[in-house]
């Protein structure tokens, strides 16, 4: 307690550094998932492919994946970059499959109504099936925002500075009231992402509010 | 015989969903338990297998309390059929109708041979044994549900709307077939429905219980149509009754000899409606003012219903109201003509029919 | 330096000895096996009893709700306060195989509990009516039908463990994690790449062979029939055939689906 309270400045930058790690991947991969998720949902033959294809992505430890992608990348081992592609990578994986839940989970009269009153594919997938597919994309979306935020911590192994630093410094000069700090900070952070998503998904389906 | 004895099921915070109830279902008949929903029709069937235990009461099977056996063993020897079968996924089905012989103990190869033996019983092709159940439709399925409450042959059967889920022309062919069955079987069935035209079709007796569990009517499908006990009884056995207790009511008509032709003969234009008969069997009826000449297939019209001379006054009153002739056919058990009955000839019948069972006393 | 990394992967020395890949492959799978027959030994009967009697799930959510906790934090904890009270070798093993236990435990735990909670109430109610004793229900019904959704939290357990089994080399553990901290802290980029490669493989291959046990734990009756032809099939769609007919439009559930929501 303690340690925290005396820190506070180094626990807020770290906590704004995890924020961006963890949450820009969220974002780039919710955006790269929603066209692959609709395309393997359109073209039914492609839905295992695309979902096998990312969910084998998914198997690859996070630090093995953080210190590979300097391979890929053409970056240094440090750079920052290595995480956030990292964690778009898994996002994506994530999220792939559950778009296509999601746009599945579309009743199946509410898409034909739309269609039968002239609606093109893109409008229809932007006011009908996305909208309605929200619950299910949320709750995926949910997962891969804790998830998220419990990797990150990872990066401060390969020295990518964010709330893990707390841990990895924690645990190498011994210093318990750190350690602690880190844990509790990641998993606030975690809750509050999670709160956001929900939030998030609530504002965006008010027919389902009671 | 099952015999309810003033059985109360109460849950807490929450009004009883069967209050005292006694009943009756007699050795060898269906009885149908039939109300709207929260009637708690079937609590009342779970209670006989002690899926569900009463509050208070009694229930009995051929005089022994059910309370005083091991439940696992009680329902080995009761049938239980559901809604969707409630078959095994992972079973094939002829394994899923062995199961309870084979919870008994009785030897895999038998069991299997007396599935297989089932399966025939119910009307599937023996090739459906070894599928499994999702393979199967769901008029297929409800099918395999009961071969797999007949399988160890016990007395007592208890069905919870067993045909409900499936589309009505394949609920009216598993219906015939559920009849023709007891009739070789002679089973004591409990039988729970929503639907009262099906407790009509299959109950020998149907219980009418209200909401809130109690017993509105215990009757016969006729006294239920004809002397419904009070106005809830005869809203829900619903619109038509009059009519529709005509099938439960013989009838002994008087039939009219009718002239019957056959095809290839010759009829004049001012003959009216001539009835074109094949070796005795009704073809259609031909308007000769618009068909003179020889009789030609082409040229019948759609004929009525036929009503069987061994039949129900409601058969017979639909084939002569749906007669282009206005003259219902009569045919024998062979389906050859024996004549015709108009409208007005089947009201004489019923109002005969009144007369004698006012003189009589009592309803048929 | 995919060049650099490559001529390290295939350098014979590299495999041999007691430090050689070879023997740390050994170690990972080793601690893998131990861990993950651990964590079924608790998960499972839990899961299964959990869902059987309905009973205990705050335990399923609580186990959730501790995934959010982050793994190297739980390790680094673990190793800090329980490291002193182990003397030897086992200062390094025991902390991380017990951490690595209770990561594995939430996934198994949902599985079992989800694969038995999703059973069909009709066939349970049906199973029951006709006089299978509770545990007969569990055994001959519940358990075979949950056996898919047992195994695929068995999956996620099993890649977990592999992922987390080279995180824990930061405190000591042997494993093919060695090969990534030690690369990372001597600065040898080829040593720690080539271990990640080594790494990334064998969660692939062990997710592979999870898979393939994943299909061999469904019983034939739940993969979905081959002949059919639409996802829309229900079984109880379309009227009867008449009898003497064979069918040949089978209508299976869909599995697939029937996982995320059921009715």
């Amino acid at each position: 307690m303690t340690w925290a309270l005396d820190h506070l400045g180094v626990i807020a930058s770290l906590t704004w550094r995890h924020t961006l790690l963890a949450g820009i991947p969220l974002l780039l991969g919710l955006l790269v998932a929603i066209p692959l998720g609709w395309v393997a949902h359109r073209v039914p033959a492609l839905a295992p492919v695309t979902i096998v294809g990312t969910g084998l992505l998914y198997t690859i430890p996070s630090l093995a994946l953080f210190i590979l992608m300097p391979l890929v990348l053409g970056t240094r081992i440090l750079d920052p970059i290595n995480v956030v592609v990292a964690m778009t990578v898994y996002t994506v994986a994530l999220l792939v499959r559950t778009v296509v839940d999601g746009l599945r989970s579309v009743p199946a009269d509410v898409d034909a109504a739309a269609t039968a009153m002239g609606f093109g594919r893109f409008r229809r997938l932007w006011q009908v099936q996305l909208p309605l597919a929200i619950p299910v994309i949320a709750a995926g979306l949910r997962v891969a925002a804790v998830s998220n935020v419990s990797i990150v911590s990872i990066a401060s192994l390969i020295g990518v500075a964010q709330l893990g630093s707390l841990l990895t410094d924690g645990y190498n000069r011994a210093i318990a009231g750190e350690l602690l700090t880190g844990i509790v900070a990641a998993l606030l952070l975690a809750l509050v992402f999670d709160l956001v998503v929900v939030g998030t998904a609530r504002l965006l389906t008010p027919w389902r509010s009671p | 015989m099952i015999r309810f004895e003033a059985v109360t099921k109460a849950y807490a915070d929450a009004s009883p969903a069967v209050d005292d109830l006694t009943l009756e279902a007699p050795t060898g008949a269906i009885t149908v338990l039939v109300g709207p929903s929260g009637c708690g029709k079937t609590t009342t069937l779970r209670m006989v297998n002690r899926m569900i235990e009463p509050t208070s009461g009694r229930i009995t099977i051929d005089g022994v309390d059910t309370a005083s056996m091991d439940p696992a063993r009680l329902r080995r020897g009761i049938g239980y059929v559901i809604q969707h079968g409630g078959l095994f996924p992972h079973q094939t089905v002829e394994r899923n109708i062995a199961t309870v012989p084979l919870l008994l103990g009785w030897d895999r190869a038998k069991a299997l041979s007396r599935a297989r033996e089932l399966i025939e019983l119910v009307g599937l092709p023996a090739a459906l044994g070894r599928r499994y159940p999702a393979a199967l439709s769901g008029g297929q399925q409800q099918r395999v549900g009961v071969a797999r409450a007949l399988a160890a042959d016990p007395p007592v059967m208890l069905m919870d709307e067993p045909f409900s889920a499936v589309d009505p022309v394949v609920r009216d062919q598993l219906q015939e077939e559920f009849l023709r069955l007891q009739s070789h079987l002679g089973k004591t069935i409990l039988f729970v429905t929503h639907d009262i035209d099906e407790a009509i079709k299959l109950g020998d007796q149907v219980a009418v219980l209200r909401v809130g569990g109690r017993l509105a009517q215990l009757a016969p499908p006729a006294q239920l149509l004809a002397h419904p006990a009070d106005d809830f009884v005869a809203g829900f056995v619903g619109r038509d009754r009059g009519y529709r207790a005509l099938g439960f009511v013989a009838a002994t008509l008087p039939v009219r000899p009718e002239r019957t032709v056959a095809l290839g003969s010759t009829v004049g234009a001012g003959e009216g409606w001539v009835l074109v008969v094949d070796d005795g069997r009704p073809l259609g009826w031909l308007d000769t003012a618009r068909h003179p000449g020889p009789v030609d297939r082409s040229s019948l019209a759609l004929g009525g219903t036929l009503a069987s001379a061994g039949g129900s006054l409601r058969a017979a009153l639909d084939a002569a109201l749906s007669s282009p002739s206005g003259r219902g056919v009569v045919v024998d058990d062979e389906g050859r003509v024996v004549g015709t009955a108009t409208p007005s000839d089947v009201i004489a019948a019923i109002e005969a029919q009144r007369a004698e069972s006012a003189a009589g006393g009592g309803a048929p | 330096m995919i060049a650099s990394v490559w001529s390290w992967l295939t350098d014979p020395a590299n495999w041999r000895g007691a430090g050689g890949i070879s023997s740390r492959l050994g170690e990972h799978l080793g601690y893998s096996a131990v861990v993950i027959l651990i964590a079924a030994a608790i998960a499972i009967p839990l899961g299964l009893w959990s869902g059987h009697s309905g009973r205990g799930r705050w335990l399923i959510s609580a186990a959730n709700a501790a995934r959010a906790v982050p793994t190297i934090g739980l390790l680094f904890a673990t190793s800090l306060w329980l490291g002193p009270h182990v003397t030897g070798d086992l200062a390094f093993t025991v902390p991380s195989i017990l951490v690595l236990v209770l990561l594995a435990i939430p996934p198994i735990l949902a599985g079992a509990y989800a694969g038995v909670e999703a059973v069909d109430p009709a066939v349970r109610d049906a199973a029951r009516g006709m006089g299978l004793t509770g545990p007969q229900v569990l055994r001959k019904v519940e358990v075979p039908l949950a056996l898919p959704l047992l195994v695929s939290g068995l999956r996620s357990a099993v890649l977990q463990v592999v992922a987390t089994a080279t995180i824990a080399a930061y405190v000591g553990l042997g494993g093919l994690g060695r090969y990534l901290i030690d690369g990372l802290a001597s600065g040898r980029y080829a040593v720690m790449a080539g271990g990640a490669v080594l790494v990334s493989g064998l969660a692939l291959v062990a997710d592979l062979v999870m898979a393939a046990l994943q299909r061999l734990a469904a019983s034939p009756g739940l993969l979905p029939p081959g002949r059919r032809k639409r996802r829309s099939d229900r079984p109880d769609a379309g009227p009867d055939p008449p009898h003497g007919t064979t069918v040949d439009v089978p209508a299976g559930q869909d599995r697939e689906g029937s996982r995320t929501h059921r009715r």
